[in-house]
This record gives C-alpha cells, sequence and structure tokens, in this order.
C-alpha cells in the first residue's frame, strides 16, 4: 500500500537507531533550576515571586501576560535564589527565575483533578491555560490559543502529531511506546474542547512499533492511527494535514482555515495531566544525542534543569563539542553554552564534535534545481535568497518568500552550500518589518 | 578565551553531495565514452581529449588569476568543459583548433560572465559552434573509426546525418543504405564527433548519472521523446525523403546532448516543468535543422537556443506554491 | 518598383502618423523645473534623500513635497544648483561623513563564537546577537559595504570596516545597514576620533577587546572641551574636534586615533590630507 505523504521534502538520515529503542529514564533533580520567563511564542510571563520566597513544587512563579501567553510554574520545591537574566536558547540573557531545590519535591497545595467529562470546554481551556501548556513539539504555540478558533472557523478533525520527522529525536517515540494512555486521555479531552468527531494521529512508518502500540490503544476509542511515508518535513503542520486528510491550508492560512486543530502527542499527554490530574507542565521528555555524547539516551527532565546536567547524566561528552544544538539537526537551535535551561520547546539535545556536522565552505550556485524540487512549499528558495542578498526584498516577496516553512530541505540539499534559509528568514525580517511599517 | 563553537542558522546538516561531487560525477560517467573513443580513433582521439582539457584548466586558471579570484580548478568544472568540449570534435581536429576551442568555452563561454553558475549558454557547446562557424572544414572532416589494433586505416567519410543531408539535398530522397546500420551506430563505428560513436558507452554512463540522482529523467526523456515523435511523424509522411525516428535516436550527437550537454544544470531551469518544455524545445529544433536547415545536425544549436529561453522558461514555469488553493481545493464542500 | 516604393513609403507613413497620434495623445506633463533638477542631481540614485532614485527626488523636490537640502551626496554645488531652479534660498548643512567607531578586527576583538552562514552582518547579527563579543563592535562581513553606492568603504582582511573619508559623500546607507549602529556621521574636518562603540565597563571591555575604550578619563582630562565620557564609552565633542588631537598620544588602550595619521590597520586608503579634499563633491 502506498502511504500517504505530501509532495516535495526529502529523507535525511535519521539517526534515531541511537536513542529509539532507550526507555525514558528519569533525569536527575539538579541543585538549581532556572525556570525563564519566555518559554512560549507570544508575551513573556511576569515574574510573580521575591526573592528569598519559598516555593512549592508546580507554584506559578510567572504570570502570563495577554491572551497569547501562559504562566510559568516552579518545576520543584525550594527557595528562589535569583530573578535575573539568564543564558536563553536565543543566545540572549532574559529575565529568569532561579530556583534552589530543597530535595522534597513538594507539591505546592491547591492543585485539584478534574473529571473532564463534566467540565466544560471553557473550564476545560482553562485549564490547559493554567498549566502553562504550550506546543510540545518545538514550536511551543500556547495551546489554548489553538483550541479557541473563531467562531466562523468550524473544526471537524484533531490531527495529532506523531511524525517527529527530524533526525536523531525519539522523544515523541518513546512517549508513543511507554505512554500512550496518556496520549489518548489527552485526545479525548481535546475532542470535547473542540467538538470534533474525527481524530487522526499521524505517525511515519520508521516507528512500526510506536504504529502498534497506538493503534491498539486508540481503535477502541475511535481514534485513527494512520501510517505515514518516511520524509522531511512530514511533521511540519500544513504537510501533516495535506497528508493525512487531503486538504491544503490556503498560503498565509492557518490549519483552522481548513477546520483542522494540531496537536503534538506530547501535548496531548500534558493536557491529560493538566485537566485531568490538574498539574501544571513542569517536565518533558528530551532526546540527548548526538555523536559526542557518551551515552545517548531519552530523559524525562524538568522545565528549568541547565543542559550541563543533561550532558553529564548522560555520561558527559566523548569529546569537546563544536556545536551545541537544541531540537533536531534541521530546525533546531545552535547554542552558545550549555548554561542554557531545558525550556518547554527543548525536544532535544545534540552535541557535535569536530568534525561531526558538515562544514562544506559555500559555493556559486549551479542552478541544479535541487532545492526546487524537494521544497515543501513549492517555492524557488535559490532566486527568493537570490534577491535576499541584494537586499531586493519586494522581489523576493513576489517570489513568495512569505510562504517559506523554515524547513532547511533547500539548504540541506544544496551542492553548494548556500545557507538558503537564512537569506530567506533575512527577506522574510525584511518583509515583515516593511508591512508593519506601512 | 575564544570560543571554539560554531554557530549557525538552521539546518545544521548536509547532504554531502557537493558541487564538486557532481562535477566528479559527470566526469567519472564521461570515462566509457572517453575509452571508447580512444579505442575506436587511436591517440588523436586521446590527444583531442588531453589537450582540451589541459586548455580548459588553464584557461581556467588564467581567468581567475587576471580577475583576482580565487581558483576554482578543484571544483571540477572546467574539467568536465574540456571533456564535454573533446566529446564535440572531430578526432581529426588540429591541435591548434583545440585549444582555440578550449579558451572559447571557458574564457567567452563562461567567465567572462562570472564564472561556475553564471553563463547563460553551455560553454562547450559555445566553443563548437564557434569553431564550426569559424573553421568549417576542419571540423567536419570525418573519419571513420579505425580500432586499436585493427590494422585499418582512418578514411575520411561522411557521418551518417551529413551523408543523409548531402543525399536529400541532391536528390530529394534518403541514400539508399544508410552506411552501416544502427548496430554500428549503437556500438560506435560511424564517422562523427568523439563523443557521438558510441551510443552504448554513453548510456552507461548516463545510468551511472541516474543511479547517482545526478540527472532527473525531465530533460533527456522529452528531448528524446520530442525528436522520436516528431520525426516519427515525417517518416510517416514520407519515408523516402524523411529517415525513421531511431535512425535520428542514434546519429549524431543526440544522446550525448540529450543526457551530457542539455542537463548542464547551469545552462537548463530549475524547475521541474520548466524542464520539460527545456527538453521539447531542444527535440524540436533538433529534427526542424536535421530536416530542414542547412547543417546536418541541429543538436548544438537547439541546445543553445534553448539555453537562451531559459531565464523565460524559469520565469513562466514556477511550481503552484503550497497553499494558493480554491475553496473548492481545500477539501472542503 | 513603384509598388515597393508605394507601400515602403504608405507603411512609413502611417507608422509616423500613428507615433505622433500616440505621442500627442499619451502626452505626460512634466514640470520643467522636475527636469532641470534631474540633471542638477549627481545621478547616483543613492537613496540618501529617502526617495527611491534622483528621478523621484526630482519630482518631489518640483512639487514642493521635498525639501531642497536633502541631497547630502551632491553637497554644497548641488544644493546651490537646486535653490537656484526652485528660487528658494538654502543654506548647505556643515558636510559630515561616516565614520566606523571600531578598531576591533579579528586579531584584536575575541569572537563569541565561530559563525558559519551568510556573509552578511544583519544575518549574523539574529544568530545569539552576532559572533562578537563585544555588543557593538564593527561584525566585518560587509553589509554596510555592499550598501555604499559610492564604493568609499572596505573590508580589511582581518575583518573591519573602514570608510574613506574621500570617497565618502555622507549619504547615510551605511548607517541604516550597520545593525550595530558602529557606523556614526561626523564633521568632514573631523579626523580624530574614539574608534570604540561598547558601552560596558572598562575591566569587561577589555576581556574582550586590546583596542576597547575603557572609559580612563584620561583624553577627559587632557583635553577636557574636545572629549566627554558617557554610558563608559568617550566620544569628541564637536565643534572641539580641532583640540583633540592632543589626547591620541596619551590614550592607553589606542582607542583614540588621528586619521590623518592613517586608517585602522590593514586599510589600504591612503590617510586623508587636511583639509580633506572630498572627491564627489568638489
Amino acid at each position: 500500500m502506498k502511504l500517504k505523504t505530501f509532495p516535495g521534502g526529502l529523507h535525511p538520515p535519521d539517526n534515531k537507531r541511537w536513542t529509539a529503542h532507550l526507555p525514558i529514564l528519569e533525569c536527575p533533580l539538579p541543585d538549581e533550576l532556572v525556570i525563564l520567563l519566555s518559554q512560549h511564542i507570544g508575551a513573556p510571563a511576569e515574574a510573580c515571586v521575591q526573592v528569598g520566597e519559598r516555593v512549592g513544587k508546580g507554584q506559578v512563579v510567572g504570570t502570563a501576560k495577554g491572551f497569547v501567553s501562559v504562566p510559568v510554574h516552579a518545576s520543584t520545591s525550594g527557595e528562589v535564589v535569583a530573578i535575573e537574566p539568564r543564558p536563553h536558547p536565543s543566545g540572549r540573557r532574559l529575565p529568569a527565575v532561579v530556583i534552589r531545590a530543597d530535595g522534597a519535591d513538594a507539591w505546592v497545595d491547591g492543585l485539584q483533578g478534574a473529571d473532564p467529562m463534566v467540565l466544560s470546554p471553557d473550564q476545560i481551556r482553562d485549564r490547559i491555560r493554567a498549566a502553562g501548556v504550550v506546543g510540545l513539539g518545538g514550536a511551543t504555540f500556547p495551546t489554548h490559543v489553538k483550541l479557541t478558533p473563531p467562531a466562523d472557523k468550524p473544526i471537524d478533525t484533531l490531527v495529532i502529531n506523531g511524525v517527529e520527522c527530524e533526525p536523531y529525536l525519539t522523544a515523541d517515540h518513546r512517549l508513543m511506546l511507554e505512554e500512550p494512555d496518556r496520549i489518548v486521555d489527552g485526545c479525548v479531552i481535546l475532542k470535547r474542547v473542540l467538538g470534533v468527531d474525527r481524530i487522526l494521529v499521524g505517525i511515519e512508518n520508521n516507528k512500526p512499533d510506536a504504529i502498534a502500540v497506538m493503534a491498539a490503544i486508540c481503535s477502541p476509542a475511535g481514534i485513527e492511527v494512520v501510517p505515514l511515508a518516511v520524509k522531511y518535513p512530514q511533521g511540519a503542520e500544513k504537510q501533516l494535514i495535506l497528508a493525512l486528510t487531503g486538504r491544503e491550508v490556503p498560503s498565509g492560512g492557518l490549519p483552522m482555515d481548513v477546520g483542522v486543530v494540531v496537536q503534538n502527542v506530547a501535548t496531548a499527554a500534558a493536557v491529560s495531566d493538566a485537566v485531568r490530574l490538574g498539574r501544571p507542565l513542569l517536565e518533558r521528555i528530551a532526546t540527548v544525542s548526538g555523536p559526542a555524547v557518551a551515552e545517548p539516551r531519552n530523559l524525562r527532565v524538568r522545565i528549568g534543569t541547565p543542559l550541563t546536567h543533561l550532558v553529564s547524566s548522560c555520561g558527559g561528552v566523548q569529546v569537546e563539542p563544536e556545536k551545541i544544538i537544541l531540537g533536531g539537526p534541521m530546525m533546531g537551535a545552535a547554542q552558545l553554552s550549555l548554561d542554557v535551561p531545558v525550556t518547554r520547546g527543548t525536544s532535544g539535545l545534540l552535541l557535535f564534535g569536530p568534525g561531526q556536522f558538515a562544514l562544506v565552505p559555500e559555493g556559486p550556485c549551479i542552478r541544479c534545481g535541487r532545492c526546487v524540487r524537494v521544497c515543501p512549499a513549492h517555492i524557488l528558495p535559490t532566486t527568493i535568497a537570490g534577491y535576499a542578498r541584494l537586499n531586493l526584498f519586494d522581489q523576493a516577496a513576489e517570489f513568495d518568500a512569505m510562504d517559506c516553512i523554515e524547513c532547511g530541505c533547500c539548504t540541506y540539499t544544496c551542492p553548494a552550500a548556500i545557507p538558503l534559509v537564512q537569506a530567506i528568514r533575512q527577506a522574510k525580517g525584511a518583509i515583515l518589518a516593511k508591512r508593519r511599517k506601512v | 578565551m575564544e570560543s571554539q563553537l560554531y554557530l549557525s542558522s538552521s539546518p545544521h546538516a548536509h547532504s554531502g553531495t557537493t558541487t564538486d561531487r557532481v562535477m566528479r560525477d559527470v566526469i567519472y560517467s564521461l570515462l566509457p565514452a572517453c575509452a571508447v573513443s580512444v579505442y575506436l580513433f587511436g591517440w588523436r582521439a586521446l590527444l583531442v581529449l588531453l589537450l582540451a582539457i589541459g586548455g580548459c584548466l588553464a584557461t581556467e586558471a588564467l581567468c581567475r588569476k587576471g580577475m583576482g579570484q580565487p581558483s576554482t580548478l578543484a571544483d571540477g568544472s572546467a574539467a568536465l568543459t574540456g571533456i564535454l568540449l573533446a566529446m564535440n570534435l572531430p578526432p581529426s581536429a588540429p591541435w591548434w583548433l583545440v585549444l582555440v576551442g578550449a579558451v572559447v568555452a571557458i574564457a567567452i563561454g563562461k567567465q567572462v560572465y562570472g564564472g561556475l553558475g553564471h553563463n547563460p549558454f553551455n560553454p562547450a557547446l559555445v566553443a563548437r559552434v564557434v569553431l564550426l562557424i569559424s573553421f568549417p572544414v576542419q571540423m567536419t572532416s570525418w573519419t571513420t573509426p579505425a580500432p586499436l589494433g585493427s590494422g585499418l586505416d582512418a578514411v575520411t567519410s561522411a557521418t551518417p546525418l551529413g551523408a543523409m543531408k548531402t543525399a536529400v539535398m541532391l536528390t530529394g530522397k534518403l541514400p539508399e543504405a544508410l552506411s552501416g546500420g544502427l548496430g554500428h551506430y549503437f556500438f560506435g563505428s560511424m564517422a562523427g564527433s568523439l563523443g557521438e560513436v558510441s551510443v552504448l558507452a554513453l548510456l552507461l554512463g548516463a545510468a551511472y548519472l541516474f543511479w547517482r540522482r545526478v540527472l532527473t529523467w525531465h530533460i533527456p526523456a522529452t528531448f528524446l521523446g520530442s525528436v522520436v515523435v516528431c520525426s516519427g511523424l515525417f517518416w510517416l509522411i514520407d519515408p523516402a525523403r524523411y529517415p525513421d525516428p531511431l535512425f535520428h535516436l542514434f546519429t549524431g550527437g543526440l544522446i550525448l546532448g540529450a543526457f551530457f550537454m542539455a542537463t548542464d544544470m547551469v545552462t537548463s531551469p530549475v524547475t521541474s516543468r520548466g524542464m520539460l518544455v527545456f527538453g521539447v524545445g531542444c527535440g524540436l529544433i533538433t529534427v526542424l535543422i536535421r530536416l530542414f536547415g542547412g547543417y546536418p545536425e541541429g543538436v548544438s544549436f537547439a541546445i543553445l537556443l534553448m539555453n537562451a529561453v531559459t531565464p523565460l522558461i524559469d520565469r513562466f514555469t514556477r511550481p503552484r506554491k503550497f497553499g494558493l488553493v480554491t475553496e473548492r481545493q481545500t477539501g472542503r464542500a | 518598383m513603384w509598388a515597393s516604393i508605394i507601400s515602403l513609403g504608405g507603411i512609413g507613413l502611417l507608422a509616423a502618423l500613428a507615433l505622433g497620434l500616440a505621442a500627442k495623445k499619451f502626452a505626460v506633463e512634466t514640470d520643467p523645473r522636475e527636469l532641470a533638477l534631474l540633471e542638477a542631481l549627481s545621478g547616483a540614485n543613492c537613496g540618501a534623500c529617502g526617495y527611491p532614485g534622483c528621478a523621484a527626488y526630482a519630482k518631489a523636490v518640483a512639487s514642493g513635497e521635498a525639501a531642497a537640502t536633502l541631497c547630502t551626496p551632491g553637497g554644497a554645488a548641488t544644493l546651490a544648483r537646486i535653490a537656484h531652479i526652485m528660487g528658494v534660498e538654502a543654506v548647505a548643512a556643515d558636510p559630515q561623513v561616516a565614520v566606523v567607531l571600531c578598531q576591533g578586527d579579528t586579531r584584536k576583538a575575541t569572537a563569541k563564537y565561530r559563525y558559519l552562514g551568510l556573509a552578511d552582518c544583519n544575518a549574523a547579527q539574529k544568530i545569539a546577537d552576532g559572533p562578537k563579543q563585544c555588543p557593538g563592535g564593527c561584525l566585518g562581513l560587509g553589509s554596510c559595504v555592499r550598501a555604499c553606492p559610492f564604493g568609499a568603504i572596505e573590508l580589511t582582511a582581518a575583518g573591519l570596516a573602514v570608510i574613506s573619508r574621500e570617497k565618502c559623500t555622507g549619504c547615510r546607507m551605511c548607517v541604516s545597514a550597520c545593525p550595530r549602529q558602529v557606523i556614526h556621521m561626523t564633521p568632514l574636518d573631523a579626523t580624530v576620533h574614539v574608534l570604540c562603540n561598547s558601552h560596558d565597563k572598562g575591566a569587561v571591555v577589555r576581556k574582550y577587546c586590546q583596542v576597547g575604550c575603557i572609559a580612563c578619563q584620561i583624553c577627559h582630562k587632557t583635553v577636557p572641551e574636545a572629549y566627554l565620557i558617557q554610558n563608559f564609552l568617550a566620544h569628541v565633542v564637536y565643534p572641539h574636534h580641532v583640540q583633540a588631537g592632543e589626547a591620541v598620544v596619551k590614550c592607553p588602550t589606542k582607542c583614540i586615533r588621528d586619521f590623518v595619521d592613517g586608517y585602522p590597520e590593514g586599510s589600504t586608503f591612503a590617510p586623508p590630507t587636511v583639509p580633506i579634499n572630498r572627491g564627489q563633491a568638489a
């Protein structure tokens, strides 16, 4: 049978074999946790505790500012020792609440579970928001916003993203194998919020064990598990919707424009914890991998754990890393140091030593057209990048620079190693700035 | 302390297929054809090959130096142009002709535009056409192959296409027997330039390129397909005057052109639909020149003409971007 | 014979008629002053005036929409001609040139990380705020060089942008192209500058740059009216720059430089002679 997929894309070596078979391990609690106030897309949270204050596990330490924002919580109990700028995955130093753990790991009072079936959709949304649930696939978009479509956009399908198409990462894979019941419970809750009938779970066919486990538990609940062809970027929202439903999200539109809401499997699990148990999002599963890591692992890790702690609990490094990536190698962000803490968006930490990552010198474009063939957005990366380099941003916009999803396929496949995505990103930034001005 | 960390924008992975690897693959793919030409035409062919490659490398080095640019010999594109140029020359070509061709190909065909990636026309074909127009006698003195060790002497002879054109021009009819027959063309015992003679060796090389995913099917398939369809139509109209499609397919520079010259990435469209248009255009022009033009062979001219309209083709064959949909296509009623 | 003469002549007549009619019908009314203004402008289309090219600026001036003083590259001569055409009084501002206030090339300033990617300062700045430890230093990837319409900026081999005082016309295109605001406009006759753009404290600056301003106050103590230290960074006070030269030898980190003694290390531009003879305006 031909597996469902989308046109374009490519299949980079997935390097998942290092961690795909390893069960999730509990990452030991560090002495000090750094809770960054900006861990999601939207307005950063605002610190609401004082230095010296004792906080319980799950206590709100930063309140949400505005609708597209969520609170942040203490991931363990302890004392607030500082509220100051700390290294952020963006490379800047941004405000954070630093907590010295007291080791008791005691929950704050007042967190209460509830039966989602007696709650109204609005009550469920409030619980999801209060728990700080954001898209855990890496985009960290606040989940309650996605669950609040305007009245003129009826939603009929919920898509659960278990694709995990980024190389190296196996966090979602292990979650589906080990805790499918949490995911399914989350799906049922999301279904209630959205009032949809159809739930589709998309999983790439390189995870047959996850497909089997998920299918066994999903079908009684009326949830359909769909195996998908192994191709990057299958997990990109719009590509996934096309593969699963045949619907194409209009250019510049959102999934709700075609009646779909997409949530990651880990997000669904977090929704279950938030609504049924009343527990905020304090931990996530992250893959620590890459050739420079001594013992690659899948770790259940508290938000705010410094990356150094993750590395040391994976047996340290084999060689001094020359490249540190948060997330996957295709869309992750290179880091300045391991002092950065884990955030809600940390799906993985990859370390590469000397000679273990691509260092191809840039050459002239030979117009081979590979970037055009692999582009899942069906735009002309080389043309846009060419205009962007000449600061001709109007022309770049004319060639649909804004439709780029920055998946990285073009740069990955470019024989001349031209930083196409970076150039297009430049153009997008300039175009947006210009639009804001006008 | 200086940081040892590398930071870059995503993606952080690369396929490993680099420009020089692509060029090397194309060079490897031409080796069987080179070997066959040396076998068939002896040391003269080897001389043409070496002169062309050496001339191209030297011209490239000089041009880059003269323009104060870093050397680009390592990317293999100059060597490749040399081989392709040699493939387009008759084995009897005098040494100076080859060198003139090499200088024209690299200096006028490529470096004046800014080097690799910027030339609008296939450099090897620019050189071939310049030579063909400037030195028609030397460029059209063909000899029959005299395989090494066969003891045969090279005899001056016309190419099959040349024989056809002469006969049709003189008598309005095809010659009685087109010299040799398809088997000869296929294995390479007809008169022609270095790269024209053995279809088999060329196809071997093309197969390698497909396997390495350097080539896509678009241009070769449409080029050859349109030649077959177009020449087939004329053949059906008047088999006495127009040769059959297989003759067209296996003679002249068609195979070389369709797999190795028209597919030159720099000078062909980047969009898949554009490649289809490009291939069809090449095929039609080739057949028209072969049947009605003044020259017996039209592949070079066809490719160069289509090179000229490549930017235009790219412009009009932009892919439909993701999400450019009407209400109906979104899948909702 | 006659047939061809008549037919060719006829075609010619018809075409002439059509062209004549078209010229009448589609004629565009142009302000004669606009054409004169366009003549007066340099034609560099640099964009310094804020309009897309000289023609657009000429149109804007002719219609009274734009001030006459916006063509900085043209200098006083152009301004006088524009003022004459428009019949207005216009006083030329003191000519200004752009200066890169940094000497911290790759040998003198510490890198924060090794940057891979687009050779563009604005692109590099987006990755962890740029590959230099110094938050204000020149990134040396040449965004200003590409922005300069007059070829007045060069990159040294060690990655530092240097602007020629002779070639610079003061159009400010580099100022807006630079993501780190390291390029400042200064009076043309000021050749002494504090070549540093870091507001960090002295101890911090010392850690990442050999030639950074450490706010030691020595320049201010030497020539109090010519130097001011603000936010841990010294700068020359105009128009007292004439006396600023005295402090050059006193600066412990050598971050004050008189361009007459030569541009920063690695530059191929010949040092300016005083008074500066500016190529474009002369």
